[in-house]
């Protein structure tokens, strides 16, 4: 798909663009699935479990359902029917036990929210409270209790996974490359450690919001904020056992997503509500403490790396132990312990590799995607990790890191060639370390220390990320010309924020040679009336759509030139077209506007030739395969997306308070279709990872009671964490099979952030840190050598791990 | 149940409602009017934000009939017919629009700021929208915007490109 294409022969296509979909945003027009009221509408609520694992002995329901205007109420007890995205795990209520705190018991559809609420607060469950397994290294202990006892019975995905009945361990992801023992006795030294993230929260500002309405004839229609409407879709087809054709799912605009909506959640539940209130479409909007503890978090990892390193700084061997925590059930996080997996050492040569990533299930928060797909939870370990090494050999580690990074030639984790046209991460590290000055104060940072007292640090970190996805996943573009020779385009992302539906509007005006000013995408996506998209996910939609935008350009133009070479009785290899017509080349003013023909052409007599003008693009990804599951060996990445971040910090020594002063983050995008949607991707996904460094994360209690469940106990950046100085650069290695070059970046400015701001916390002041988030009384603790407050946030010691 | 009558963006409305619905509710519910977001329910993130007699309030913390003989806008209020504002044409050039869903509250944060403040610094700005929570953009694009509105932006944000 790549035109070996000037940019400056680009005409929408690297340009700075307003976004398709900001008018109605700005103006308050957007519609959301919370602003839909559909005549009838029921509105439900949930009883929610107490404990994080309990047997449910009975659960009583007389006076809710007696309580007037309340139209439905569910338990699990009637509701045997389990869902899941790759191992199906979890039953739409909970039945006989619970396992996670804050898990659905039963619900209710009422007339008012408030008749809803009083009905749930009326449910009486009866519960004996069971051990609960809090911790993925406990979990994963011969003693320990089974989350799901009856592992071995689930459906799963069996291609891919790996689950181990009569354990916790929901999947098993095995990585094997060169000769591990060798590797390790050619290594100089050996460096070993242990480093710990928490779950987190994903925080769109729309919390989860689903509506269902079921029909008779089993005919469904399910209005929903998830990224997926196609997977929605086929999950619920899946577990009810219905034809595809009985359900359509309809996605208007989504208020964030950040995988926490990628795959199925209330839209079941409502489902069934609605069935049992004789059709009547029932809404359940989640409550903010419903996001944090009933719907999914990202996982918790600990990551063990034991890496052998030679005097020359080179990487020799590295085995890697991930634990991931599942929580309670397995949703994405057994494919995000697979993605992981095979990208698990970063962008750098291992030449002999050994990885073993468990999904452990715990009592908990269950883990699904998250921004980064795991890639921000290893990172933290790996670059952490990097500059114990470098230390350890001496080594400056921008230079440890240079010697080792992936380069034309390297081979991957899974075996992978890496050419001139994968990315170069090298450079982004180079542009990183001269955004910030690395290695060096300036005079004006020398004065500043000075007048503050505090010290100031750097660091460099380098990343990558490729999506995570089936090697086979396919997509399609259909475009149709206007009357008036507009074209309004439809293909079945979801625009969740990232700008990419103006960014495949901007590809297919390129290749149109349209302006972006003739294209209407349609925004909400209907499974009933626009085409196949697997989900919204991975950083895969820009790539993957934008080539079949593409072809459905190709595909409309040559229809156009068709009819057009018969009215103007020449070739179509002879045609050419502006924004209004298409033209005989060698006579430029023989030639017939697209709005003559757009609907089909009419004679001067009435005659008609042609059709409305229809394109259609597909597009498949192009010789991925799935890893071996026994060696890891294979070609799952679509396409690497290489990064860097150069981070500026300054910490008082005595306190171990700090200011992040300046974040520098460099992107190899291949090319920057719209530049203020990339910069936008690369500031607010770095904040998001500063907010997983500075503050975020999940407390519980030694029960598995969730203590922090709204944004007082929970905070995530402000206005006012912002640091003084953010640079977004771009290096444009363009992308073979990208369109004009281009790959994906809406994830990558997450990844790597917390480590960065460890590292620079490191180099100013020593404190030695592994786990995450970095609050300032851990910096405190870490300069003094103390041990961290002891909850799940921080159960690792800190500081006392050289 | 209490009558209430309340102008909302210029118009004047009377309704009759229970007494424990909030301004939030009022305004989605009962006038239509679903610009204005939920995010929390507990005025913790300021999705919800309008202004009521010239103050930004969080409309989940009012009580509709607090806001009886109130003058209340909201982010319908500040596009004329058809036309945007100038500021929300400016969110839109900035880029300071992802989701969408805090850009109402946070226009009508920036509102009440510029009329007490009309040059706002750097920090006076993320001080004026510090109680709006925004998780797409980071904010950078935001204070941009509002720069330029001002007339104080030097030099728009830039995405360095390297080949």
């Amino acid at each position: 798909m790549l035109d070996e294409l000037k940019s400056d022969a680009l005409k929408v296509v690297g340009k700075e663009k307003k976004r398709v979909d900001t008018l109605d945003k700005v103006t308050g027009r957007t519609y959301y699935t919370g602003d839909i009221r559909l005549p009838g509408m029921l509105h439900a609520k949930v009883k929610r479990s107490p404990h994080a694992r309990a047997r449910i002995i009975r659960i009583d329901t007389s006076k809710a359902e007696k309580l007037d205007g309340v139209r439905a109420v569910v338990t699990g007890e009637e509701l045997d029917i389990r869902v899941g995205l790759y191992v199906v795990d979890k039953y739409i209520l909970a039945r006989k036990v619970v396992r996670h705190f804050g898990e659905a018991v039963a619900a209710v559809a009422a007339d008012t929210i408030e008749i809803a609420q009083k009905a749930v607060d009326l449910i009486e469950v009866e519960y004996e409270p069971l051990p609960a397994v809090l911790d993925p290294v406990v979990a994963y202990g011969k003693k320990a209790p089974l989350v799901h006892p009856e592992l071995g019975s689930y459906e799963y995905v069996k291609a891919v996974f790996t689950p181990v009945p009569g354990t916790n361990i929901a999947n098993h992801t095995k990585l094997r490359k060169g000769e591990i023992k060798k590797g390790f006795a050619e290594s100089d030294f050996i460096v070993e450690r242990e480093y710990t993230n928490p779950s987190v929260q994903h925080v769109p500002m729309e919390t989860h919001v689903s509506i269902a309405r079921w029909l008779a004839g089993d005919q469904i229609t399910i209005w929903t904020s998830a990224q997926s409407p196609f997977t929605v879709r086929n999950l619920f087809c899946y577990s009810f056992k219905l034809s595809h054709k009985n359900v359509r799912v309809i996605v208007p605009n989504i208020g964030g997503a950040f995988g926490g909506k990628a795959g199925i959640h209330l839209e079941p539940l409502v489902a069934v509500l609605s069935k049992k209130a004789g059709g009547r479409p029932v809404r359940l909007v989640a409550t903010r403490e419903e996001e944090f503890s009933m719907l999914p978090c990202r996982s918790a990892l600990t990551y063990r790396i034991k890496t052998g390193v030679t005097k020359d700084g080179k990487i020799a061997a590295q085995k890697m132990t991930m634990f991931w925590d599942s929580g309670a059930y397995a949703d994405y996080a057994v494919n995000v312990t697979r993605a992981s997996g095979y990208s698990g050492a970063g962008p750098y040569e291992i030449p002999n590799a050994w990885l073993d990533a468990y999904t452990m299930y715990t009592n908990k928060s269950f883990g699904t995607a998250y921004r980064g797909f795991g890639h921000v939870e290893f990172s933290w370990g790996i670059e952490r990790h990097m500059d114990l090494c470098a230390q350890t050999i001496k080594m400056d580690p921008y230079e440890f890191r240079r010697r080792n990074t992936l380069k034309p030639g390297s081979i991957t984790l899974t075996g992978e060639e890496i050419n001139r046209n994968t990315g170069n991460v090298t450079r982004c590290l180079d542009e990183a370390a001269k955004a910030i000055g690395y290695g060096k104060l300036s005079a004006k940072e020398k004065a500043r220390q000075k007048r503050t007292g505090m010290k100031i640090g750097k660091a460099v970190v380098a990343l990558h990320k490729a999506p995570a996805m089936p090697p086979f996943t396919g997509t399609v573009v259909i475009l149709r010309m206007n009357e008036d020779g507009t074209v309004t385009a439809n293909f079945s992302l979801t625009e969740v924020g990232a700008g990419t539906y103006t960014s495949v509007a901007q590809i297919i005006a390129e290749r149109l040679k349209f302006p972006l000013e003739k294209i209407k995408v349609s925004i909400d996506t209907d499974t009933e009336h626009d085409p196949y998209d697997w989900q919204t996910v991975a950083s895969k939609g820009l790539l993957l759509t934008g080539n079949a935008g593409i072809l459905a350009a190709e595909d409309l133009l040559s229809k156009a030139y068709e009819v057009a070479g018969q009215i103007l009785r020449a070739k179509t290899c002879d045609l050419d077209n502006d924004d209004e017509k298409i033209f005989v080349r060698h006579h430029p003013k023989h030639s017939i506007t697209f709005r003559q023909i757009a609907v089909g052409y009419a004679y001067s007599d009435g005659n008609g030739i042609g059709g409305p003008l229809v394109g259609v693009g597909r597009y498949i990804a192009q010789g991925l395969t799935n890893i071996d599951k026994e060696t890891g060996q294979g070609n799952p990445a679509l396409a690497w997306t290489y990064g860097a971040h150069g981070l500026i910090v300054e910490v008082d020594s005595n306190t171990g308070e700090y200011n992040v002063l300046k974040v520098a983050s460099v992107f190899d995008v291949g090319r920057a279709v719209n530049p203020r949607s990339v910069r936008g991707q690369a500031i607010g996904g770095m904040i998001q990872g500063l907010g997983t460094a500075m503050c975020e994360g999940y407390i519980y209690d030694k029960e598995g009671r969730l203590l922090n469940i709204n944004f007082t106990d929970n905070k995530i950046p402000t206005a006012l964490d912002v640091p003084e100085e953010i640079e977004s650069i771009v290096v444009e290695t363009p992308q073979i099979d990208g369109p004009y070059g281009a790959r994906g970046v809406g994830e990558h400015s997450m990844i790597a952030v917390c480590a960065a701001l460890g590292n620079a916390i490191q180099n100013a002041v020593g404190a030695d840190i592994s786990h995450m988030p970095i609050r300032q009384e851990d910096v405190w603790r870490a300069l003094k050598n103390k041990s961290s407050i002891d909850n799940f946030i921080t159960r690792c010691s800190v500081g006392c791990r050289r | 149940m209490k009558t209430i009558k309340v102008f909302v963006n210029g118009e004047r409305y009377t309704r009759n409602i229970p007494e424990h619905i909030t301004l939030l509710r009022f305004i989605r519910d009962e006038l239509g009017l679903i610009g204005t977001k939920e995010g929390c329910g507990a005025g913790e993130c300021g999705a919800c934000t309008v202004t009521m007699n010239g103050r930004a309030v969080n409309s989940c913390m009012v009580l509709a009939v607090e806001a009886d003989g109130a003058r209340i806008e909201t982010v319908e209020g500040e596009t004329a017919s058809t036309k945007p504002s100038k500021l929300q044409e400016l969110f839109e050039e900035h880029h300071a629009v992802q989701c969408g869903f805090c850009t109402a509250g946070m226009i009508m944060s920036i509102k009440e700021l510029l009329k007490n403040n009309p040059k706002p610094s750097v920090e006076e700005i993320k001080q004026g929208i510090e109680g709006n929570l925004c998780r797409c953009t980071g904010y950078q694009q935001i204070v941009e915007a509002v720069l330029d509105y001002t007339g104080q932006l030097e030099s728009p944000g830039e995405l360095k490109i390297v080949r």
